[in-house]
């Protein structure tokens, strides 16, 4: 989430990469952010499989790969595509192959949401944009310099899907950074892309406290991971290996009652960014609370190589600092969860609609973040996080207790905030986000994208 | 306490949890009384025994002993590494081999603190990593490919578990981690109390 800007992993990422990871088969999307400020993502359905491959072929050319956005070539190879089991389908691949796909991913998000905890309010009955429908075949992420750039790449890609007779475009998303622009930073006004895996082979470096690089079989179809050998790949190969899974998510971002919530809990300035940080578990400039748990920090919050560097079961294990139900203490367990290497999750995407004056009331327009979380097992991996960490009321034994801030809030669960001598307990914690859309995408490789081209049949 | 709600006027009926009074609860024959979907199946309900699964196989012919060895073997392991079964979150764990009449049976029995469906994963890497699962070998049903196939591995506990009807506990629905922060805080007063003196 946050803005779309020249981000320091562009610089030194993939000059060094391992021969094992095949750049110029994966697509650049989980590998590394081009150096974009805005995007349109646009859902798309084919009404048949010629239309939809005709579309394809002509893109696939367009789509960015590893090796092109990591050397930073400045061309308009921004294009990111990715399909849902119903887009493999009408597509025209076999059902024989569609059945080799894991379960999760041929359900939809949408008919996962009971598991995932997307209730109440964030059901997919409130859902816009068609995502939670069976017509929802693909994604195209168009990545641009300025919002110009962007609407003209929005002309060229209309004009091109009527060209492809049987492509229509069931909705889209604009999004764009907002500012201040010299951060990444969403809605609420948290600093974010502070702590994110990286993949072994790409030659990048984790900063003090990430951990170790993880395995590429992790994130990506074919290689070896956390555990071994890739195994159980979706057939054929040609189709799932370099691809990989993500899930999206629209979250519209409550920003009016978030400030409101921050006023009503704080009676200072100080006051309030004391609660702010409590519900992330950090400070909105970054600053993590374990390493400063009474002031803020902004310099800390800024400094990478000191922002991430802390762990919880050692060095705050009552939640002094961070609170044992804040958002960055669920999403990221560290050393308080076992097995940390196998839920290991590359978060993409950005904001999206109008910022908010500070200060100014709640003007009713829709505003918020579109995310991507990427990885090699839906199941292991993102459901894991959202079933067992954001949306269980018994996470650490709370016992009611959801994400503060991207949980599904109904205003029966609480926040319980460790204090000496006594604890602040919350209760009745009000949504500041709900979800307005998702769905579970493949993301294949260049060669795979070719081979869904070759198709003949689907819908 | 951290595990259940205190009842105030606001709080909704369905989150308290009394773990002052012992109950007892009745099961319906499907092991839950809505289906609730995890993420690898349907979740059975906390009881006031808290979860827990009661998983049922034969045995293959003539691996008795090679199935009773692993008591030992385990008993070995907890002790170098009392924490081992940690992510478990086990109360209790019961191995039990039976002949009814119709050949020799396995029931492996536990009860703990987090639904069968969550941390299923972290489970079968437990039982790969202490050696539990070698144990499983020598049943008959288990997958060959145990080793990199986990749809398979859970499959077969789901295929396998017999759900309790009927569930009773004496301090319903507390966490083993709550037992022991009591016992702590219990030895912790004592402690201060003789210092006092």
């Amino acid at each position: 989430m946050g803005i779309m800007q020249q981000s320091r992993e562009i610089s030194g990422v993939l000059t060094e990469a391992s021969d094992s990871l095949d750049l110029e088969d994966l697509q650049h999307f989980l590998m590394s952010r081009p150096p974009a400020r805005v995007a349109r993502y646009e859902f798309l359905h084919f009404r048949n499989g010629t239309g939809g491959r005709t579309w394809l072929a002509g893109l696939i050319d367009k789509v960015g790969t590893a090796k092109a956005v990591g050397a930073n070539i400045v061309d308009s190879r921004w294009v990111t595509v990715g399909f849902t089991w119903n887009g493999l389908r009408a597509l025209g691949l076999d059902e024989t192959s569609l059945a080799t796909f894991p379960e999760e991913f041929r359900q939809g998000m949408a008919a996962r949401a009971a598991i995932l905890g997307i209730t109440g309010a964030n059901h997919p009955d409130q859902w816009i944009g068609a995502l939670e429908s069976s017509s929802l075949h693909a994604i195209a992420i168009l990545f641009a310099r300025d919002v110009a750039e962007r609407e003209r790449c929005r002309q060229e890609h209309e004009r091109y899907v009527k060209n492809c007779d049987g492509v229509e475009l069931l909705s889209a998303l604009d999004l764009e950074a907002i500012p201040p622009f010299d951060y990444a930073h969403e809605h609420f006004g948290y600093r974010d892309r502070l702590s994110q895996p990286v993949i072994q082979g790409s030659g990048e470096v984790p900063t003090p406290g990430s951990g170790p690089p993880v395995k590429a079989g992790e994130f990506f179809l074919g290689y070896p991971d956390e555990d071994g050998p890739a195994t159980g790949m979706p057939q054929p190969q040609t189709l799932s290996r370099n691809g990989s899974y993500v899930a999206y998510l629209r979250m519209e971002e409550h920003v009016g009652a978030f400030r409101n919530f921050l006023l009503e809990h704080g009676e200072t300035p100080e006051q309030q960014e004391w609660v702010a940080a409590k519900l992330m578990g950090r400070w909105r400039s970054g600053a993590p609370l374990v390493l400063t748990p009474d002031k803020d920090d902004p310099s800390l919050g800024a400094d990478y190589s000191r922002n991430n560097d802390f762990n919880y079961k050692m060095m705050d294990p009552h939640g002094y600092g961070c609170p044992l139900g804040a958002h960055t203490r669920r999403m990221n367990p560290r050393d308080t969860a076992a097995n940390m290497n196998r839920r290991k999750m590359i978060r993409r995407g950005g904001t999206y609609g109008p910022p908010l004056p500070e200060g100014a009331p709640e003007d009713g327009l829709e505003r918020g973040i579109a995310a991507f979380v990427g990885c090699a097992s839906l199941v292991r991996q993102f459901e894991f996080a959202m079933n067992v960490w954001a949306n269980d009321p018994n996470f650490h034994e709370l016992g009611n207790e959801r994400d503060p801030i991207f949980g599904t809030q109904d205003g029966t669960f609480d926040m319980t905030i460790p204090k000496r001598p006594i604890r602040k307990k919350i209760t009745g914690l009000p949504a500041f986000t709900t979800i307005r859309g998702g769905a579970y995408f493949f993301l294949p490789g260049i060669r795979a994208l070719r081979y869904l081209v070759s198709l003949t049949g689907g819908c | 306490m951290a595990t259940t709600a205190i009842e105030t006027p606001s709080t909704p009926k369905e989150k308290v949890r009394d773990w002052t009074k012992p109950a007892a609860m009745a099961i319906p024959k499907e092991g839950y009384f809505n289906l609730e979907q995890g993420r690898y199946g349907p979740i059975f309900p906390k009881t006031p025994a808290c979860y827990g699964f009661s998983v049922v196989a034969k045995i293959k012919p003539g691996r008795e002993q090679a199935l009773r060895d692993y008591g030992a073997k385990i008993e070995e392991a907890v002790e170098g590494s009392p924490n081992v079964l940690a992510p478990l979150k086990l109360h209790y764990l019961r191995w039990v081999l039976f002949d009814v009449g119709s050949g020799l049976h396995f029931m492996y029995q536990g009860i703990f603190d987090t639904d069968f469906d969550k941390y299923l994963e972290d489970a079968v890497a437990l039982f790969v990593q202490t050696g539990i699962t070698t144990a499983f070998v020598n049943l008959e049903g288990w997958p060959e490919d145990w080793k990199t196939n986990l749809q398979a591995v859970i499959h077969f506990f789901r295929e396998h578990q017999c759900s309790s009807f009927l569930e009773y506990g004496e301090y319903p629905y507390v966490s083993a981690e709550e037992i022991k922060k009591a016992l702590k805080l219990k030895a912790a007063f004592s402690n201060m109390l003789d210092l006092m003196q």
